[in-house]
């Protein structure tokens, strides 16, 4: 096989980072005392970065970033965001649903804002905020409507602007386009791409579509079959600039798709 | 309603009713039943007499605090009931046995215990009413989207806040429904306690007249029972529509 000509898989591998965001130090989760999801994992989060976590299903994917978001207690082990251990949700940290979590009561507008409502910011300035990242993911026009008047996708697109308008320095992202039809979802990670570029923000995106990490991310972590821990750590870092389609049509992406299904395979196989 | 392909309104079919009960009343079988219109020719005199503005202050007053009462403990033990499974199933028999089982039988002993007056009354109204309340909260606490509320943790509700701004408000088409349900139940209760003590209220009227054979004054007294509880239905009905388009997409 030949290697990816942007970085070689296997240096990256154990690299020491830096400057992390979010590191994760041997992590293990069980519940009860017979389900052992995970098993105690570690990687680092470089800052300003997209960070993939892929893997088979069941491998306690959704449950890693629950830990990094503080709305589940680990077993043993710890997440630490710049430096300081998780103890439960914070400001510095917004998440994105896969099942969206919009309130079904409330306007897109209010729900952008919601997070900032619920800081305790004031109406007129929530609202002003919120309607900005509204019209930044591409819902201006649609303030005023209710989440079932809205297609999944554009339903995401609320969780999205909800998330970032709270302007957290770390994005969440659960399977965020799990639910939404596959043309759109295309469509969207060159969205999601566009926005984050204008923001300065460290991204850890849950994923099982291994097309979708490798066209997103600057590195991808694989975990193995649960209770799971890193298989390898990979960073594809692929050039955007030559437009999505010469992106997806090029031999780093298609290699790197090849290379992380094989590794992928293996856990699939017994 | 729709006949031969005419859309009928609804008052229609109340006429028809009307007109059926004018003829039974006429032929006179059934002496319970008087002529729509000896009831209707009775029930200004009935309405505005000192006796039913009497009643009526007694009954809503006891119907009132009893509502009230039952709103804030039953909405309250079926959040509790909701949240927490072993809250849950150790009360959850005891709310059915009490939802299913014919109170009137206690009321007898509530009058020995707290009299003939407004206690008696009150605790009727809520015994009557509480559990249908605490368990349709605890069913629609129970659907609440769990990622609804992990989405309100992360974004940095406590746990009060996230009561009143997600929970609450997502359980709200069966909290309503519990509502009206308890309303209703509440009145049949209220009613049904004056009865049993016979000394107050619309309870005293109603013994009052069919002990004399009042027949057009009491279904006067009953069109005004069936009234406000057909508004007070109607009025929670009004909004549980406004919310039922969310039952289905939370």
């Amino acid at each position: 096989m030949t290697e990816p000509a942007t970085h070689s898989p296997d240096a990256a591998v154990g690299t020491p980072t830096v400057d992390a965001a979010v590191r994760v130090v041997d992590l293990v989760k069980d519940f009860g005392s017979d389900v052992h999801a995970i098993g105690g994992l570690s990687f680092d989060v470089p800052r300003g970065e997209l960070t993939s976590i892929i893997g088979p299903s069941g491998c306690g994917k959704t449950t890693t970033l629950k830990v990094i978001a503080g709305l589940a207690e680990p077993t043993s082990g710890r997440v630490e965001v710049e430096g300081r251990p998780v103890t439960g949700p914070g400001p510095d940290r917004a998440m994105v649903f896969q099942d969206f979590a919009l309130l079904p009561w409330a306007t897109v507008l209010r729900n952008a804002a919601f997070g900032l409502e619920l800081k305790g910011v004031p109406r007129r300035e929530r609202e002003s905020v919120a309607r900005e990242y509204v019209a930044k993911v591409g819902l201006a026009g649609h303030e005023d409507v209710y989440p079932h008047q809205l297609s999944g996708g554009m339903r995401q697109r609320v969780g999205l602007a909800r998330a970032l308008a709270v302007d957290a320095d770390i994005l969440l992202m659960d399977e965020p386009f799990a639910s939404v039809d596959e043309q759109i979802r295309r469509k969207f990670q060159e969205d999601l791409l566009n926005l984050l570029s204008d923001e300065d923000k460290t991204v850890i995106f849950v994923t099982h579509s291994i097309e979708e990490a490798v066209y997103v991310s600057d590195q991808i972590v694989l975990l193995t079959r649960g209770p799971s821990t890193v298989s390898t750590v990979v960073r594809p870092g692929l050039d955007h600039s030559a437009g999505s389609d010469s992106v997806r049509r090029s031999t780093a992406y298609l290699d790197w798709v090849e290379r992380i299904w094989q590794e992928l395979e293996s856990y699939l196989e017994n | 309603m729709t006949l031969r392909g005419h859309r009928v309104p609804m008052v229609f079919s109340l006429l028809v009713w009307l007109v059926i009960w004018e003829v039974l009343g006429r032929a006179g079988w059934i002496s319970l039943i008087p002529p729509f219109s000896e009831v209707l020719a009775s029930f200004g005199e009935v309405v505005s007499s000192s006796s039913f503005e009497e009643a009526a202050r007694i009954t809503l007053q006891a119907f009132g605090i009893g509502m009230a009462l039952s709103f804030a403990i039953g909405i309250g033990l079926g959040i509790l009931m909701g949240t927490s499974r072993a809250f849950g199933s150790l009360m959850g028999m005891w709310v059915n046995i009490f939802e299913s089982s014919p109170l009137t039988a206690v009321v007898p002993a509530l009058m020995a215990l707290l009299g003939f007056g407004l206690p008696t009354m009150v605790v009727t109204v809520v015994l009557f009413s509480v559990w249908v309340i605490a368990l349709d909260t605890q069913v629609g606490v129970e659907r609440v989207n769990p990622s609804l509320v992990e989405m309100g943790r992360s974004f940095g509700a406590g746990r009060r806040r996230l009561f009143s701004s997600i929970v609450l408000r997502a359980a709200l088409p069966e909290l309503l429904a519990g509502i009206r349900l308890g309303l209703l139940r509440g009145l049949k209760g209220v009613v049904i306690g004056q009865l049993l003590i016979a000394v107050v209220g619309v309870g005293y009227l109603f013994e009052l007249y069919s002990r004399n054979f009042l027949m057009p004054e009491f279904w006067s007294l009953l069109i005004v029972l069936f009234a406000f509880a057909f508004l007070a239905s109607e009025v929670v009905g009004y909004f549980e529509r406004k919310v039922s388009f969310y039952a289905s997409s939370r």
